[in-house]
């Protein structure tokens, strides 16, 4: 097989279904000939897993409670019994208790604060620790942030701080894994109707204020993320590490409402 | 049966992979039809998209049968 990713292999976590950014990334590595792993937790997401491995030729399915170090631990080893050496890991997790993506950050209690900051934020380091383990000859991890790290956006509350972690965690693991010419990128992904953002209270209203205001009047699609995805992951950002890079329609370049776009209400 | 009627039940089969004669109005998404919360997220989501109607959380919380969902449906279809 040729291509961008032709004889690279590795592992998807967080697909959920075919919304998923990971799967809009994975898409595009299987169409430049990479070969990938995906990760699951649960019956839940196996179930919808499965059949979008199968469509992109794969059968290895690692269930993996990234929460959990030993059960990270179980997932890494049952990666390296079958593939030795991997060169990506695309990291697309995060969670967090739905009642506080909504309402004030101020009421975020210590046990989500915690939960999140575990789940969507240590994850990251705890997987690259385990996947820089894997790459000998070097590699790239990738994992997903919003805006909503760098600036307030209502409702993102305690995952926005969780992700302004994972963004500064990507520029000290690039530190750390450098050397060893192992790559550490985020995607700032503009706001995309996914399984997970269902969670997000008045999450439309974010889609319509982000079409109506970002640079190309439009919302990006998970094709926009794995087009960057598939850059950051192949050699072509060989020179590229620490990076967090906008993929937003550029909205993050905006300082005030476009004066062509209307006011809108909450609906 | 309505429009509306068909074309959710057509979406319900399609997601869950059940028979179509299962998916009666009185049916029940979770007790009857197999269906865990993140399939109810999903068909929510899909009946959205269908119908271009918004259903916010405190009206998805709500429909819990086939027939809950074709009557908001009706109910707020532009």
């Amino acid at each position: 097989m040729s291509g961008l990713m032709a004889g690279k292999r590795g592992l998807i976590m967080g697909l959920a279904n075919e919304k998923s950014l990971a799967w809009g990334i994975a898409q595009q590595l299987h169409a430049q000939g990479a070969e990938l792993a995906f990760s699951y937790q649960g019956e839940a997401l196996e179930k919808r897993v499965r059949p979008l491995a199968d469509q992109l030729g794969s059968d290895f399915l690692v269930e993996c409670d990234v929460s959990d170090m030993a059960a990270l631990d179980t997932a890494f080893d049952t990666l390296a019994a079958r593939w030795p050496t991997i060169d990506f890991i695309v990291h697309a997790i995060g969670f967090s208790d739905k009642n506080e993506l909504r309402g004030k950050y101020v009421d975020t209690s210590l046990d989500n604060f915690l939960m999140t900051m575990n789940i969507s934020a240590y994850s990251m380091v705890a997987v690259t620790k385990r996947a820089a383990a894997m790459m000998p000859n070097g590699g790239s991890i990738l994992t997903l942030s919003y805006y909503g790290a760098e600036k307030v956006i209502p409702h993102y509350n305690v995952m926005g701080v969780a992700k302004a972690a994972l963004e500064t965690s990507v520029k000290y693991l690039a530190m750390d894994l450098g050397p060893d010419n192992i790559r550490v990128n985020a995607i700032s992904a503009g706001p995309i109707k996914t399984l997970a953002a269902s969670g997000i209270g008045d999450f439309r209203y974010i889609l319509k204020w982000n079409e109506l205001n970002s640079p190309l009047r439009r919302n990006v699609t998970i094709e926009d993320v794995g087009g960057a995805g598939l850059y950051l992951l192949s050699d072509l950002a060989s020179g590229v590490t620490g990076e967090i890079h906008h993929v937003d329609a550029g909205y993050n370049v905006v300082g005030m409402k476009a004066e062509d776009a209307p006011d809108i209400g909450l609906s | 049966m309505s429009e509306t009627a068909d074309r959710v039940k057509k979406i319900v089969v399609e997601h869950l992979g059940v028979e179509a004669e299962k998916v009666t109005e009185e049916a029940s998404f979770i007790d009857d039809l197999g269906a865990d919360s993140l399939d109810i997220v999903e068909l929510v989501m899909a009946f959205e998209e269908e119908f271009g109607v918004e259903i916010p959380d405190d009206a998805a919380e709500k429909i819990a049968t086939v027939k809950d969902a074709i009557s908001f449906i009706d109910a707020n279809k532009g």
